[in-house]
């Protein structure tokens, strides 16, 4: 009786020690957003998102350096999905259990491991310098597409991987080839993983400053990019340049607030997209 | 003899260095359904495999002889497996249907022919739905998702799903071990009928069903083909002493 009384108690405990820690986990969370909207929240305005900055940064909006995140976000997300998706697909459906396949793998991970700042450095040297692009959205998106590479292509070859093996059979025996089965049956299974890896990566790159710090960002625009051979303002840059380069540091303070909380909220919102596309998804296979 | 549709002659099929199949030399006449038996590992999936060319998916799979189907052997090198597939369709042991909907799954098969008239495509799936005997039952859901159905329905579905590519020869790899016994009774009972068109080829681990359903049982022991018989006689009078232990439940 009391040996099981002792067990229960262990229980108790145990779990009590488990939910105190998750809580102070997610109260933690709470506390650094509840920090930046109470902060940023009395910047937001209409001219705060549309306008230029101006009077050295301490005033105006903050509109080119939201430009610029999306610019950044969509050019490397145009190069980075299906190049990823494509290798994830052949590393998984078609290279064959051997040395290569688990060479290219590890590979992938330790890409996946390489600091932000590096594939900085690298952008740099290969598409500002040798080939030429300057610093500019291109060489911006190019370098963040490397970055973030990895992680589309690790998350569309679990996708893959967590497919059954009796719906390719079964599509097979219907007489379909290879090809034909990964994309009218595999593939379908394993949106709903893949677009949120996809849509992960997106909050990834956009939150990222080591990788365009030397390829595409710049200190102060009063201009909206015209070509992706333009340089652009990003918001996670200029929430760095506030707080440690501005002209006058503590009235831009309130700025770095406010675009701290965009930057948040574009995150947030592009999660909340994720997610409602994960359920998309699996109501089309429900 | 009559019509032959599916053949072994001299048919050896290697794991690796693992013999699976020896010296297999079988033959099922048009309309015919023919059951095999035997206990686990003794050849007789592997056998059924080598017709539609399975087996090809698994990596260090050698054959020796040929198989044939429609008096043509599919390990020939002018055979493409994507149509051989299409003349013989397959039924597995646990149901799979894709997770699309009901009339989707059956599209399936003449949408990777290349079929695109909308007619001939909504005829089809109707008609072998029918055929399968399971058009009362998903009549008005033929939008609906394909994992909605039961077990059984599943099975059901993937025959039609089978059927709508117009094969001649269908195979089934244990098509009712997981199912209940209502289920079960119902595919018997379709496989049945199947016959007038189809010519079929059965895994049974069910003794009971082989007798029920077959023209014919073949009993397989360590990869070979002990014997092949019409299935009233296998039951009654078997000629080899292993073949009558394993159906009288001595071993297996």
């Amino acid at each position: 009786m009391s040996k099981l009384r002792g067990k229960q108690l262990h229980q108790t405990l145990a779990f009590g020690t488990f939910r105190l820690i998750s809580f102070s986990v997610v109260g933690v969370l709470f506390l650094i957003i509840g920090f930046i909207v109470i902060r940023g929240i009395s910047v937001i305005s209409w001219d705060f998102l549309t306008k230029m900055p101006t009077e050295g940064m301490t005033s105006g909006g903050i509109l080119p350096a939201i430009v610029g995140t999306l610019c950044l976000v969509a050019g490397s997300m145009i190069v980075a999905f299906p190049v990823g998706v494509l290798s994830g697909i052949y590393i998984n459906e078609y290279l064959k259990e051997s040395w290569f396949k688990k060479l290219v793998r590890s590979m992938t991970n330790n890409l996946a491991g390489v600091p932000s700042i590096v594939f900085g450095l690298f952008g740099m040297a290969l598409f500002v310098n040798t080939l030429k692009f300057g610093d500019s959205i291109l060489a911006g998106s190019l370098t963040l597409s490397l970055m973030v590479l990895p992680i589309i292509i690790r998350t569309t070859e679990e996708a893959l991987k967590s497919v059954d093996d009796s719906m390719r059979i079964g599509s097979y025996a219907l007489g379909a080839t290879k090809l034909q089965t990964i994309r009218k049956v595999v593939l379908p299974i394993c949106y709903p993983n893949i677009v949120t890896g996809l849509i992960l990566s997106v909050s990834r790159v956009s939150g990222e400053t080591a990788p365009i710090l030397f390829t595409a960002a710049t200190y102060f625009l009063d201009r909206l990019p015209h070509s992706i051979f333009d340089q652009v303002m990003a918001l996670p840059y200029h929430l760095y340049v506030l707080t440690t380069s501005g002209t006058d540091m503590e009235k831009a303070k309130p700025m770095a607030y406010g675009t701290a909380l965009v930057l948040i909220i574009i995150v947030l919102l592009v999660n909340l997209l994720a997610n409602s596309a994960r359920r998309y998804f699996n109501n089309k296979l429900k | 003899m009559s019509n032959l549709k599916v053949e072994a002659i001299d048919f050896n099929l290697y794991y690796g260095e693992y013999q699976a199949l020896k010296q297999i030399n079988f033959q099922a006449e048009e309309n015919t359904i023919t059951a095999f038996i035997g206990p686990s590992g003794c050849g007789k999936s592997t056998l059924l495999r080598s017709f539609n060319r399975m087996n090809d998916l698994i990596p260090g799979v050698r054959t020796e002889g040929e198989t044939r189907v429609n008096g043509i052997n599919v390990y020939d090198k002018s055979v493409a497996v994507d149509i051989l597939r299409k003349q013989v369709g397959m039924v597995f042991q646990k149901p799979n249907p894709f997770p699309k909907s009901i009339f989707e799954n059956v599209a399936y098969g003449l949408r990777v022919d290349g079929v695109r008239d909308k007619h001939i495509i909504e005829e089809k799936v109707v008609n072998s739905i029918k055929q399968a005997a399971l058009w009362d039952e998903v009549k008005d859901k033929l939008k609906k998702s394909a994992n909605a159905l039961s077990g059984g329905q599943q099975q059901r579905l993937c025959i039609a799903r089978a059927l709508a590519i117009e094969p001649s020869v269908i195979l089934m790899d244990e098509p009712a071990s997981a199912l209940d016994p209502i289920s079960t009774s119902k595919i018997e009972e379709l496989i049945y009928e199947l016959k007038a068109h189809y010519t079929i080829i059965i895994v049974t681990h069910n003794m009971q069903q082989a007798a029920r359903v077959s023209d014919r049982t073949a009993f397989f022991y360590l990869g070979e083909l002990v014997e092949c018989d019409d299935t009233k006689t296998i039951f009654t009078n078997p000629k080899s002493l292993q073949t009558q232990n394993y159906i009288t439940g001595k071993f297996g």
